[in-house]
C-alpha cells in the first residue's frame, strides 16, 4: 500500500441545518485511484469538495473535524487556499473549457501563478496536453478555442488545464458522465495514466467504472461512510450488506 | 430501463441459471446412481441408457457455460450476483465431471457384464448412496443460499475416502489369492476411485455455494478430520 497522502478524521459538513457529512474517516493513499460511490445524495461529491475546500463558496456550509494533507490541516486559518487548490486539481462532470484558445486554456493557471516566460509556458502546455493524452490531436490548432473541440477532447483539455500548476492531487466529480462510451474509454485510460504521478478521487456513478480504475473504493450512504476498501474486494465480496445492495442494483 | 426492472430482469436470468445448475446436477447423480445400479445388477440395458444420457448432460453444461457468459456480458454483475455467475461456471464444470463418471462406470459395466463377480458389491453402492446424499444436499443448499447446510457436505467426504480404502484393501487381498481376477477386480478399483473423485467435485460445489452466500473462501478440508500420517 502506498504511503497515507490524505486523510480525513471525523470530518462533517453541514449545509445550514442540514448534516450531509457524518464523521467520516478515511485515508486516501498517494498515487493511486481512489473511488467514491453511492446513490444521489449520499455526499460523495460534497465530500470531495471538502478536499480542496470548495465548499467555502457555499456560504452556509459548514465543515468540522480535520483534514490533512501530507500531514497538514487544509481548514487551518492561514491556509493559502490558492496554494491549495494549485495542489489539489479538479475536473467536472461536464467538460469547461475557457471561452479561450486551448493553448490560453491550459496556460491560464500557470500564468495566475506568475509565469510569464514564453518558452516556459510552451512546455507546461505541451507536457501538460501530452500527460493529458491530447496533444497529438490538438499539437496543430493550439490557437483555436477550447469549445470547438469534442466533448471527450474537451474533457481532456480540462484534464491538462488541472495538471498544469502540478498539483499532487486530481479530484475528478464525474468526469465521463457527460461523454460517449469511446470518450469515457480514452478518459479511463488517461485515470490510469495519471496515477503514476497524481493522486487520483473520482466520484462515479459508473460502478464498472469504479471496478475498471480504482485501487481503493469508499460507499457512501446518506452522508455516512459505510464502507473502504481494495477495490476488488468491495466489488466483488464487501462486508456490509448495504454495500452489496447497492452494487448489485437492489437499490439507489 | 430503470433500474428496480433491470433488478427484476437480471434476479430472473440468474434464477434460470439456477434451474440450470440444478437440474444438471440432478442429471449428473442420476447418472452415477444409475451407472452402478447397472454394474452391480448386470444390467447392460440400463448401462447403455447412461452412455446416450451423457451426451444430453454434456450439451446443458455448455448451455450453462454460454448463459453464464450472456448474463455477464448483458448486466457486468457485481458482489453477489458476481459471485453466483462465477461460481456456476464452475459448478458446471464439476457437476459435468460427476457425469462423465457415470458414464466411465457403466462402460465397466458393460465390459464386466456376464462376469462372475470376485465378490458381492456392497461398499460400492454405499459410496454412491452417500454421494447421492452429498449432491442432494449441495444442491439444496445452494437452492436456498444456505452456507451452514453447504458445509455438512464436506465431513461426508470423509465416508467417501473411508469406503475407498476399504474397497481398495479388499480388492488387493482378492487380487492376492486369485490372479486370474485381476483384471476385473482392477476395474472395480477404478470404479472406487472414480466415486471418490466424484466426491472431491461435489465437495468444490459446496465450497462454491460457502463462497456465494459468505463471499469467504473456505476449504473442505478444515471441516474434516485431520489427515493421517
Amino acid at each position: 500500500m502506498n504511503r497515507i497522502q490524505i486523510e480525513t478524521r471525523e470530518v462533517n459538513l453541514y449545509y445550514g441545518q442540514s448534516r450531509v457529512l457524518r464523521d467520516v474517516t478515511l485515508d486516501i493513499p498517494e498515487k493511486a485511484v481512489t473511488a467514491l460511490i453511492g446513490p444521489s445524495g449520499c455526499g460523495k461529491s460534497s465530500f470531495l469538495r471538502c478536499l480542496n475546500r470548495m465548499n467555502d463558496f457555499i456560504p452556509s456550509a459548514r465543515v468540522e473535524g480535520d483534514i490533512l494533507i501530507d500531514g497538514s490541516n487544509i481548514y487551518e486559518s492561514g491556509t493559502d487556499v490558492i496554494s491549495l487548490r494549485r495542489n489539489v486539481g479538479m475536473v467536472f462532470q461536464k467538460p469547461n473549457p475557457f471561452p479561450m484558445s486551448i493553448y490560453d486554456n491550459v496556460a491560464y493557471g500557470p500564468r495566475l501563478h506568475g509565469i510569464r516566460d514564453r518558452a516556459k509556458l510552451d512546455e507546461i502546455v505541451r507536457n501538460s496536453l501530452t500527460g493529458a493524452a491530447l496533444w497529438d490531436e490538438v499539437k496543430d490548432k493550439l490557437k483555436t478555442p477550447g469549445t470547438g473541440l469534442s466533448g471527450g477532447q474537451q474533457q481532456r483539455l480540462c484534464i491538462a488545464r488541472a495538471i498544469a500548476t502540478e498539483p499532487a492531487i486530481l479530484l475528478m466529480d464525474e468526469p465521463t458522465s457527460a461523454l460517449d462510451p469511446l470518450s469515457t474509454a480514452r478518459i479511463e485510460e488517461l485515470v490510469r495514466e495519471l496515477k503514476k504521478q497524481y493522486t487520483v478521487v473520482i466520484v462515479t456513478h459508473n460502478m464498472q467504472q469504479a471496478a475498471r480504475i480504482s485501487d481503493t473504493t469508499a460507499f457512501f450512504l446518506l452522508g455516512d461512510l459505510v464502507e473502504y476498501d481494495s477495490t476488488p474486494k468491495m466489488f466483488t465480496s464487501p462486508e456490509d450488506k448495504r454495500t452489496e445492495d447497492y452494487i448489485t442494483g437492489r437499490f439507489g | 430501463m430503470n433500474a428496480i426492472n433491470l433488478r427484476k430482469q437480471l434476479e430472473e436470468d440468474l434464477t434460470e441459471l439456477k434451474r440450470m445448475i440444478l437440474r444438471l446436477g440432478k442429471m449428473a447423480e442420476e447418472s452415477v446412481t444409475r451407472a452402478v445400479w447397472a454394474l452391480k445388477n448386470q444390467d447392460v440395458e440400463a448401462a447403455r441408457s447412461v452412455i446416450e444420457k451423457d451426451d444430453e448432460i454434456d450439451e446443458l453444461a455448455g448451455s450453462v457455460d454460454s448463459a453464464c457468459m450472456n448474463f455477464t456480458a448483458r448486466y457486468q454483475p457485481l458482489g453477489e450476483d458476481l459471485r453466483t455467475v462465477t461460481s456456476i461456471m464452475h459448478m458446471a464444470i464439476d457437476l459435468e465431471r460427476i457425469g462423465d463418471y457415470g458414464d466411465n462406470i457403466a462402460k465397466a459395466a458393460i465390459d464386466l457384464s456376464g462376469q462372475e463377480l470376485v465378490k458381492p458389491l456392497i461398499d460400492i453402492p454405499r459410496m454412491v448412496d452417500t454421494l447421492s446424499v452429498m449432491v442432494e444436499k449441495a444442491l439444496a443448499a445452494f437452492d436456498t443460499n444456505n452456507a451452514e447446510a453447504a458445509k455438512e457436505v464436506f465431513p461426508m467426504d470423509d465416508l467417501m475416502d473411508d469406503l475407498e480404502r476399504q474397497i481398495m484393501r479388499e480388492l488387493l487381498l482378492l487380487m492376492m489369492e486369485k490372479p486370474q481376477r485381476i483384471e476385473q477386480a482392477s476395474s472395480l478399483l477404478n470404479v472406487a476411485r472414480t466415486l471418490e473423485r466424484a466426491g472431491d467435485h461435489i465437495t468444490n460445489v459446496a465450497e462454491r455455494v460457502v463462497y456465494i452466500v459468505t463471499g469467504k473462501t473456505v476449504k473442505a478440508s478444515a471441516f474434516r478430520r485431520p489427515k493421517e500420517r
